[in-house]
């Protein structure tokens, strides 16, 4: 291991990195370096910043708090052994060599007892992007063994992922980049200036396409949230989980003024109304019967009925119906907090058909209901296929851990097999917070983890001491990105905007930290797989390999040794005129046929109801072959659980933090308040005052945060910011606020995914600021 | 005689309340938590009530990024018995001179809009400089360079107003006619004017 080149002298030399979390974006970092020393972050230079596709791509407040991450107390510094009870948070230190014979015991051991598909690799984004090192060099490694037990989905789009392709297969949505052509932006839930509030990413495409259109934006949510604020938008709040009634609503009010092009439904669709509903579905199981009260339920969907579930009011119902029909181009899209709900599979597609039935399709400034779609640069890697098929859904990871072996391909949505064989016995956990606290129903999970017949072996590998890496059995410290080498590219959501960047070793490997393709090596010599996971290759060399794989495609790229101390090797513009959502099928829907099994659109989908006839769901669950709107449980309309727990809480993603990672920092802390929105209104009953520390509590735990008593949220809404730190005190509340105290562990209908907004809960002030454990 | 007049361009009306601008001046600059040279207001308020059955708002909101106004008649500059809070003359900058500076923190109660910070360590005042190592050389303050929305800009100020007009009274900030601020500011669509006191400020805690 040859000492990497970094900058031991007093002179300021400045290294490419960049900030490698899951907000979507990436955003490459100048680090500036003296005597070894990070001094400060800057941003890169850009080309012109005049001119947007050659703009600087400026990180945002978490990005330029990379230095305090890196010199954070909190950073864990050589390998370490659990000696108390599994996530007391108890260690011993012990050295490389015994950590990493540890590993190669366990694995081996659990491999021959149980098998490949005993080893779960846990989804983790707390190096997104890492393409060499991190995520992909474990998963690289565990395939060169025979595998893991894989997941699909995740707990950011997990209901919108499983439910797209029954609407409209694999079309993609229109760049954002689009609205530069729209008089009309509705977006529900959607809020870029937060969740995609990097200087390379989509917040910027946004501000950059209203300069030139200067549509009017309208957008739904329960908070009046940075985009309503930053993009001037009109604010409609809405009750949570009740998107699916506003859209219902809405084409009842367009099919009252008899402004439903029903020869343009008949020609792209099955499903909207009698004449186009599949021969075997039922009369009135269409979605205009359904608006119409002709359905099963009996119910107009008249804006008075929606208004009533929404909490908007009946007229501006009516007026946003006609607003969306009336504009030349409405963009309408949604962010994932919509979906993100216990029957959040039924949200979202409603929202993606509004776009459908009025007609905002397929032209130049609309969009097809979700979120807008993202250029990626190919960024050639180290991925090889895993040999073990069977997945689980992301979110049932503690459910395989408890009862596997009730587990199925009908009740559990497993993928790959009928039915698992065996349980999770060895967790993998790699740059992941989500054990201990990204996971729902964090006090049921800590007990599912304490029985130790079950989970036999956690690893943690990380370079935090987070809540889930005191749950680790043994604990490795990583490098940080700023200690690390790689190429990369813009990652998921950065637009229309797409780079590779090479980032280069900042700052040497701080205490016994080491990279984690040096570690997998030495491992892979141990199981007796070297040459197969390394192919000869040191992290170094497979960069430079993947460097000359891409030049081979784009021979114009500079040669890999002028890249050095470049930071961002290319940069592209995408034409968003070439990417507009279902834009090949609106202008010939025969040539261009979907790969639904109608190749139309399907707002009646029999794929759905067979899976409905086929699966065993829980009680209560429902799957319905169209988007109608289905009270939640646990949601708005539970009337009786609101008698005891009256607020819903929801969670939001918030600008101090992306997801879990930086929460910790006392700097941003400081800058971003992390406390609980509540309405002046609910505040005052409770004799809550800003600032005040509240208990919020419900059958499933208890946290402590601090109140921010602010107009800008529904009454009766509450909102915590996801992602801070989980830390319990001697009476099992949690005084970190994490709001995945009071989550739930049960699972949605399709996806099986994570319904962390769906929560009810009630709060109280404190009184006395409680000590920490 | 002040040679040129150096000041800070905010246009609230595209600011998301990112606090990049204050998180990349802390650091640039070093400085300890407390200490932030540049500020962002949250301003807003309104009321809701219920109108058959729905709530029924009339709120408001926009952020206002802060730091030091570099103003023409800086009052901190006036109250300081020793002369280290003093004017540039060569650009206008206000600028503490920690070396002569007692810590005695009357220029922190003078000053209408919170820019000296008290450095516990050093036990003497620090406050935004304007970056003028980095003017000298021909870049821009840090916090203006930060910007993702591109919401900030800083230059002489007669330039600043020829491109973006006059105004600087807008809530929370006092009365120009205190000091006579150099700022010039883009009002968000929803901005209230100084002399109104519709709203609050809705995060006293970050600022």
């Amino acid at each position: 291991n040859k000492v990497p080149p970094t900058n031991s002298t007093n002179e300021e030399k400045i290294f490419y990195s960049a900030c490698l979390v899951n907000c979507g974006s990436r955003c490459p970092l100048k680090v500036h370096v003296k005597n070894d020393i990070i001094t400060k972050i800057s941003s890169e230079d850009g080309i012109n910043d005049a001119v947007f596709g050659q703009h600087q791509i400026r990180p945002c407040l978490r990005g330029r708090a990379v230095r305090w991450r890196t010199y954070d107390p909190e950073r864990l510094k050589y390998p370490m052994l659990r000696i108390g009870k599994r996530g007391e948070g108890k260690f011993k230190r012990i050295s490389w060599d015994e950590a990493i014979n540890l590993l190669s015991e366990k694995l081996k051991y659990t491999i021959n007892n149980y098998g490949n598909e005993a080893i779960y690799y846990q989804y983790g984004t707390g190096t997104t992007g890492a393409n060499i090192s991190g995520r992909n060099a474990c998963k690289r490694f565990l395939s060169t063994i025979g595998g893991h037990l894989n997941y699909h989905g995740d707990y950011s789009s997990g209901q919108i992922t499983a439910m797209q392709p029954f609407i409209y297969g694999n079309a993609k949505a229109s760049l954002l980049d689009q609205i530069k052509h729209s008089d009309l932006v509705v977006m529900f839930g959607h809020n870029i200036a937060e969740t995609r509030m990097s200087g390379g990413g989509q917040v910027n495409e946004m501000f950059n396409a209203l300069a030139q259109s200067k549509a009017r934006v309208i957008i739904i949510d329960p908070r009046r949230s940075e985009s309503v604020v930053g993009f001037n938008a009109e604010w409609m709040p809405i009750i949570p989980g009740t998107d699916a009634a506003l859209v219902a609503g809405i084409i009842y009010a367009l099919l009252e003024k008899d402004r439903i092009d029903e020869a343009m439904l008949t020609k792209y669709c099955i499903g909207w109304n009698a004449e186009t509903l599949p021969d075997e579905a039922p009369l009135f199981s269409d979605y205009k019967s359904y608006i119409l009260g002709l359905g099963d339920d009996g119910i107009p969907k008249t804006p008075e009925w929606a208004s009533k579930k929404t909490g908007i009011a009946a007229d501006q119902i009516r007026k946003l119906a006609l607003d969306i029909v009336n504009a030349k181009a409405a963009w309408i899209s949604q962010g994932w907090g919509p979906q993100r709900w216990q029957n959040g599979e039924h949200t979202t597609r409603a929202i993606m058909i509004l776009p459908i039935i009025t007609g905002q399709f397929g032209k130049q400034g609309t969009n097809i209901g979700t979120w807008g779609e993202s250029i990626t640069y190919p960024v050639p890697g180290l991925n090889m296929v895993n040999p073990i098929k069977t997945s689980i859904p992301f979110f049932l990871w503690t459910k395989a851990i408890e009862e596997p072996l009730s587990m199925t391909a009908q009740n559990s949505y497993i993928k790959g097999k009928d039915k698992l064989d065996v349980g999770i016995k060895f967790l993998w956990s790699y740059a992941s917070n989500v054990i201990g606290n990204q996971h729902s129903d964090l006090n049921r999970t800590h007990q599912i983890l304490q029985d130790e017949s079950k989970c036999e072996f956690i690893l943690v590998w990380d370079t935090h001491m987070t809540a889930s890496a005191k749950y680790a059995d043994l604990l490795l410290p990583d490098v940080s990105s700023v200690e690390s080498n790689d190429l990369i590219n813009n990652s998921y959501a950065s637009g229309a905007y797409h780079y590779v960047i090479r980032m280069q070793r900042a700052i040497k490997p701080l205490w016994e930290n080491r990279p984690a393709y040096d570690v997998l090596t030495e491992l892979s010599e141990k199981m007796g797989v070297k040459d197969k996971f390394t192919e000869g290759r040191s992290q170094d060399d497979w960069i430079a390999y993947s460097y000359e794989k891409m030049r081979k495609l784009d021979p114009n790229l500079p040669s890999f040794a002028d890249t050095d101390g470049m930071g961002v090797v290319d940069r592209k513009l995408a034409n968003s005129d070439a990417h507009i959502g279902l834009k090949a099928f609106r202008d010939d829907p025969i040539k261009n046929r979907l790969n639904t099994p109608s190749g139309k659109i399907e707002i009646y989908s029999e794929a759905l109801v067979q899976i409905a006839e086929q699966w065993e769901f829980d009680e209560g669950d429902i799957l319905y072959p169209i988007p109608a709107y289905l009270p939640a449980i646990e949601g708005s309309e539970d009337t009786q659980k609101r008698q005891k727990y009256p607020l819903q809480l929801i969670g939001f993603h918030i600008k101090g933090h992306c997801h879990s990672s930086y929460s910790n920092l006392p700097q941003l802390k400081e800058a971003v308040a992390s406390s609980i929105w509540i309405n002046p209104l609910d505040a005052e009953v409770r004799q809550i005052k800003h600032g005040q520390l509240v208990e919020v509590y419900n059958d499933r735990g208890r946290l402590y945060i601090p109140a921010k008593v602010t107009p800008r949220i529904l009454p009766g809404i509450i909102a915590i910011p996801q992602g801070l730190w989980a830390k319990t005190n001697a009476a099992g509340i949690d005084i970190g606020g994490c709001i995945n105290r009071l989550t739930s562990l049960r699972p949605s209908v399709l996806a099986k995914s994570n319904p962390q907004h769906t929560n009810l809960v009630e709060m109280k002030p404190l009184t006395v600021t409680p000590a920490a454990s | 005689m002040i040679k040129m007049q150096y000041g800070f361009y905010i246009n609230s009306a595209k600011c998301t309340g990112c606090k990049t601008c204050q998180v990349s001046c802390k650091d640039e600059k070093d400085n300890a938590l407390g200490i932030n040279f540049r500020r962002v207001y949250e301003y807003g308020g309104g009321s809701w009530q219920q109108v058959d059955g729905c709530w029924q708002n009339d709120t408001f909101v926009y952020y206002l990024s802060v730091s030091c106004n570099h103003c023409q008649e800086p009052t901190c500059v006036q109250g300081c018995p020793t002369g280290a809070m003093h004017k540039r003359q060569e650009d206008g900058l206000v600028v503490v001179n920690q070396d002569i500076c007692i810590g005695c923190r009357y220029c922190e109660m003078r000053c209408p809009y919170g820019a000296p910070h008290y450095d516990h360590q050093k036990r003497v005042m620090s406050k935004c400089d304007g970056c003028y190592e980095r003017v000298s050389q021909g870049l821009k303050p840090v916090c203006v360079e930060s910007c993702p929305q591109r919401a900030l800009d800083f230059d002489e100020i007669g330039k600043l107003r020829e491109l973006y007009g006059q105004e600087c009274d807008i809530a929370p900030l006092p009365s120009s006619e205190l000091t006579k601020p150099s700022i010039v500011i883009k009002p968000h669509p929803q901005a209230k004017v100084t002399a109104e006191s519709f709203g609050s400020i809705l995060n006293p805690e970050e600022v």
